[in-house]
């Protein structure tokens, strides 16, 4: 199975690059939630799988009597997927807000920061003291 | 939504989701759960209750604003590693006290904190997004 | 400039840098008999222990002569400065970036482990920073500011190179270690390495030709930091390396040459190029130069003599030209001019400021019984003893010496004698807090002239003795009998004269004959310049605003990085078997892969939702099967908020079909790089499945979960317990992250309509 997990992070890694290369905001989005599964994915599947048997310790004994599924990973995606979370919202907020304020979800019509028609920064006048 | 349904039977399974989220909590540190997948059920409750009823029926519900909320889970979480702090281990190491053999500890108090943070931020956010549309 | 209130500004400051400064000589001064019998203080706070990095200090000759002469000047320059900046809106910063400066210049003269050092030496370069771009309004001020930070910031880059190097090639961090011990630095193979390195840092700091154009730039700044930063600090940072180093570094052809041969170009370049400034005080900074450049010449000799000749001379200097900048100060701010052709007959009016400038000038001429006399003497003495090219030296030192002797004259003379000429303000006789400083400066010189012993054995000989490594006193006498020195100063004041007398036709002459060369100035100009021109050019290349641009770039140096990375290095590993797994799983898998591509494909945004929907519920699908009911739970809870969320938000945003897509052949070239990169990432991800499982960490947490934990779910305790830290911040994130779309949400640009 971690084999074929493996092709799926591709996969999903693949399809995620494609949607956020899109000129669509909106693509970009859903190309950042495939990428956040495509990683955890990967993280899961490099901690080996072990089907059916979560990481508890059952009462009474002071460790795990079998072996378990590896709790490490499992505690970084946990976390990941709540950043993830976090994360994705405050992006939408930020499309969201882009389309009210520009009209536009079009990210190469969004110049606001960096304006097509710039303006060179005058250089520096020189100051020098004296010629020697 | 106005669905006199939905807000029925919102109600009584509201009530039953923050009951069943603090349950999650609570034997999160034995069993299957804790503090992110219990935030993650109060907060769909809360937002349960958003669409039956509407944002400010919530709002009066929550009583405190959400944003208080996520503050006073990394207040608790922040109190819950200066317990050790205060004892001369580093910030955040675990103290265990066992009153009558009931084991209680700065993890699950910090657990609290992480519960709060989820919830609060979940809600300010979803809340805040219901009210603009 | 001079607002009300601005009277009382400033005073607490001022105080506060003189009586520091005071405490400063006091404390000093009780070291000097340790210090004297050949005793090292030392004193170590641990930092970094475990990279031998500790802020610690000690004291010796070298050390001391330099912490007094910074402390000790400083008292002058700031009851000086207290009435040159009288009235200005600013001087309580002005006073704050003095007191960091010294504390940097203190620190960096006293530290030993080489990180403290390499540490002060920055803080110097940035509180130099501050100070010459103090008048800030001032074009040419932040101009020459940047410039002093930059050249002197390029070699505090080198220095800190080659103090590593050092530090590996000695076996010690500690400067006291690196100076005693026979480190055999000298045959190590990085020695060239170093040497280079550390003379870059120097040579810099120490304004040495070609790197010198920045010091008579920083005369942008006012003049008591020019006093300062000119006599006993900033510049005198590289001559204070040059010296401590050599104990370990010296005594190599490469060290005498390179030294003899910078510092005596510098000199004889530096006050050829004083005589035909105008600006008194350009033509003073020029002279700095050149002291350095003796300085610099004379360190690069083995033999004590000279090494005295060198400590001597730094009192020397120190003394008069902070005195004769002070007194160009005052004429300065007397007169509102520096220019040397409008200046003359100041005399009666500030006739103590001449007679203080004229000492100093005598000191700086080297005529008894001033001890600039002695500090001459020895420099001719020890030009004679420098093993390999006593003549170079010498010839050097008495061409620069001799104009010197010019330059003491105009500077002293051309102001106050002569004819009264008018000014756009009437002088005066300048506040007692002016003319204190270059009186005192001018009353030492002549005191240690005639009375060389206390200051010679107490001071010069420990720290020539710390910097030579041996022991052995010179004597100190004003008169040393007739003998080649002697000749060697008459000679030398004779030229001095005729260098005065026909100043004016010099400086003409060297106006037309020096105009046109390439100046180190205009090479850095040209650096920068060009510096400039690569960024945007790289700029306009990789940041032309495109969002499209910046991914491509971002996944296309990944691709190939992580893929060319795993061929180079042999880590692509191709499963043995096709795998053995039950259908259903199979069948999730095939879901989650062909719900990837319902976005890509679709044209409603409805259905990419639902299909980014099966992705997530597949997803935690697999988390459940292979034993991650948390980590499933998790991943569901958030698929529904997240579908809430979009239900709410994201219908009002466009159809796809509404915002334009690019032709077709942009699309094929994406959906390259997308297959490249996802091939890359299996390709990854196989290769980690193939390393062999290190779960020293999981087993650790297994086994301490119970005992350590009191907890049952080895996830949730790594979580609350183990790593509590790492949740910690993320909690943190989450809230920050929540606030912020809050404040995103709520907070409408005051614009009307915000189209």
């Amino acid at each position: 199975m971690e084999v074929l997990l493996a092709v799926l992070v591709g996969w999903l890694f693949g399809a995620a690059v494609y949607l956020m290369l899109s000129r669509s905001l909106v693509r970009y989005l859903f190309g950042l939630v495939l990428i956040s599964n495509a990683a955890n994915l990967a993280i899961f599947a490099s901690g080996r799988l072990t089907r059916g048997a979560p990481a508890l310790v059952p009462d009474g004994l002071t460790a795990p009597a079998e072996v378990v599924a590896n709790a490490l990973p499992q505690a970084l995606i946990l976390t990941a997927i709540v950043i993830g979370f976090g994360l994705l919202a405050f992006a939408f907020v930020l499309a969201y807000r882009a389309h009210d304020e520009l009209g536009t979800v079009d990210t190469d019509a969004m110049r606001v920061a960096e304006p097509i028609a710039e303006e060179k920064p005058v250089p520096a006048a020189s100051g020098r003291e004296t010629a020697v | 939504m106005n669905s006199l349904i939905l807000s029925t039977v919102a109600r009584a399974v509201i009530a039953l989701m923050v009951l069943f989220s603090l349950y999650l909590l609570i034997r999160g540190h034995n069993l299957p759960g804790g503090g992110f997948v219990g935030g993650l059920v109060a907060a769909s409750a809360f937002l349960l209750h958003a669409i039956a009823n509407g944002v400010p029926a919530t709002r009066r519900l929550l009583r405190v604003d959400p944003r208080a909320i996520t503050m006073i889970g990394v207040a608790v979480a922040i109190i819950a590693g200066l317990v050790a702090a205060f004892q001369g281990a580093p910030f955040l190491t675990g103290v265990w006290a066992f009153p009558g053999g009931v084991p209680l500890g700065t993890p699950l108090l910090f657990d609290v904190g992480v519960y709060l943070v989820v919830v609060g931020a979940v809600v300010t956010l979803v809340l805040a997004l219901e009210e603009d549309a | 400039m001079a607002e009300r209130g601005g009277e009382s500004r400033g005073q607490v400051p001022g105080w506060a840098f003189v009586l520091l400064s005071l405490a400063g000589v006091v404390f000093a001064l009780t070291l000097v008999p340790r210090v004297a019998s050949g005793e090292v203080l030392r004193v170590a706070i641990p930092w970094l222990p475990s990279f031998g990095v500790q802020f610690s200090f000690f004291v010796d000759g070298l050390s001391l002569l330099f912490a007094l002469l910074i402390t000790g000047i400083g008292v002058f320059i700031g009851l000086y400065a207290r009435a040159y900046m009288h009235g200005h809106a600013q001087t309580g910063a002005f006073f704050c970036y003095l007191i960091f400066f010294q504390a940097s210049m203190l620190g960096l003269v006293l530290a030993d482990n080489i990180i403290t050092l390499f540490v002060f030496w920055e803080l110097t370069t940035v509180s130099s920073f501050l100070l010459i771009g103090f008048d800030h309004a001032s074009e040419k001020a932040r101009r020459n500011a940047w410039q002093a930070l930059l050249v002197t910031g390029a070699g505090g880059l080198a220095l800190l190179a080659g103090l590593l190097l050092l530090a590996q090639a000695g076996g010690s961090m500690e400067l006291s270690e690196l100076m005693t011990a026979e480190s055999g630095v000298q045959e190590h193979p990085l020695y060239l390495g170093i040497l280079v390195l550390i003379l870059l840092g120097a040579f810099t700091k120490s304004a040495q030709v070609p790197f010198h154009f920045w010091l008579p730039n920083a005369m942008a700044a006012p003049t008591p930091v020019s006093a300062y930063l000119h006599s006993a600090t900033m510049v005198k940072a590289g001559i204070y390396l040059l010296a401590r180093v050599h104990p370990s570094l010296s005594g190599t052809p490469e060290w005498i040459w390179t030294l003899t041969i910078f510092g005596a170009v510098t000199a004889v370049w530096a006050s050829i190029v004083a005589m035909r400034q105008t600006d008194l005080k350009l033509a003073l900074a020029y002279t700095t130069v050149m002291a350095l450049g003796t300085l610099t010449m004379f360190l690069g000799s083995e033999a004590h003599i000279a090494i005295t000749a060198a400590m001597t001379f730094l009192v020397v200097h120190c003394l008069y030209k902070s005195a004769l900048f002070m007194v160009i100060g005052i004429i300065d701010h007397e007169t509102g001019t520096r220019e040397v052709d409008r200046l003359g007959g100041l005399f009666r009016a500030m006739p103590i400021t001449a007679v203080a400038a004229a000492a100093a000038a005598f000191s700086m001429a080297g005529f008894p019984p001033f001890l600039g006399f002695i500090g001459k003497e020895l420099k001719y003495e020890g030009a004679l003893a420098v093993a390999s090219e006593p003549l170079l030296v010498a010839g050097a030192a008495i061409a620069a010496n001799a104009l010197m002797v010019g330059l003491a004259a105009v500077v002293a003379i051309r102001p106050f004698y002569g004819a009264p000429r008018t000014y756009d303000r009437t002088p005066h006789r300048p506040p007692f807090g002016m003319w204190i400083g270059p009186v005192f400066m001018a009353l030492l010189g002549l005191t240690f002239g005639v009375g060389p012993e206390y200051v010679g054995n107490l001071l010069i000989n420990p720290a020539a003795n710390a910097v030579a490594g041996i022991q052995k006193d010179v004597k100190f006498a004003l008169w040393h009998g007739v003998n080649i020195p002697l000749m060697m100063s008459i000679l030398t004041v004779a030229l001095g004269v005729a260098v005065f007398i026909f100043s004016d036709t010099l400086r003409r002459w060297l106006a037309s004959a020096l105009g046109h060369l390439l100046t180190g100035d205009e090479a850095y100009d040209g650096v920068k310049g060009a510096i400039l021109k690569l960024a945007d050019v790289q700029t306009a290349i990789l940041q032309n605003g495109s969002l499209r641009r910046y991914l491509f770039v971002v996944f296309a140096v990944t691709a190939a990085g992580v893929g060319g990375t795993l061929i180079a290095e042999g880590g692509m590993a191709w499963p043995a078997l096709w795998p053995d797994v039950p259908i259903y799983e199979w069948a999730i898998v095939v879901l989650i892969a062909a719900g990837a591509v319902v976005p890509m494909a679709a044209r409603s945004r409805l259905a990419g939702i639902c299909g980014l929907g099966t992705v997530g519920s597949g997803v935690a699908l697999i988390f459940l099967i292979y034993g991650a009911p948390d980590v499933a739970k998790t991943q569901l809870l958030v698929e529904v908020l997240f579908v809430v969320m979009i239900s709410v938000v994201f219908l009002k945003l466009p159809r796809f079909a509404e915002t334009t897509h690019p032709p077709k052949r942009g699309r094929l070239g994406d959906l390259t790089l997308a297959a490249i990169s996802g091939g890359v990432m299996t390709l990854m991800t196989l290769a980690v499945l193939d390393t062999p499982l290190n779960d020293h960490l999981t087993k650790y947490f297994e086994a301490n979960s119970v005992p350590g934990g009191q907890g049952g779910n080895i996830v949730n305790v790594i979580l609350v317990d183990f790593r509590a830290l790492d949740t910690f911040g993320e909690i943190v994130v989450v809230a920050v992250a929540a606030l912020g779309a809050f404040g995103l949400i709520k907070l409408r640009s005051t614009r009307a309509g915000g189209s």
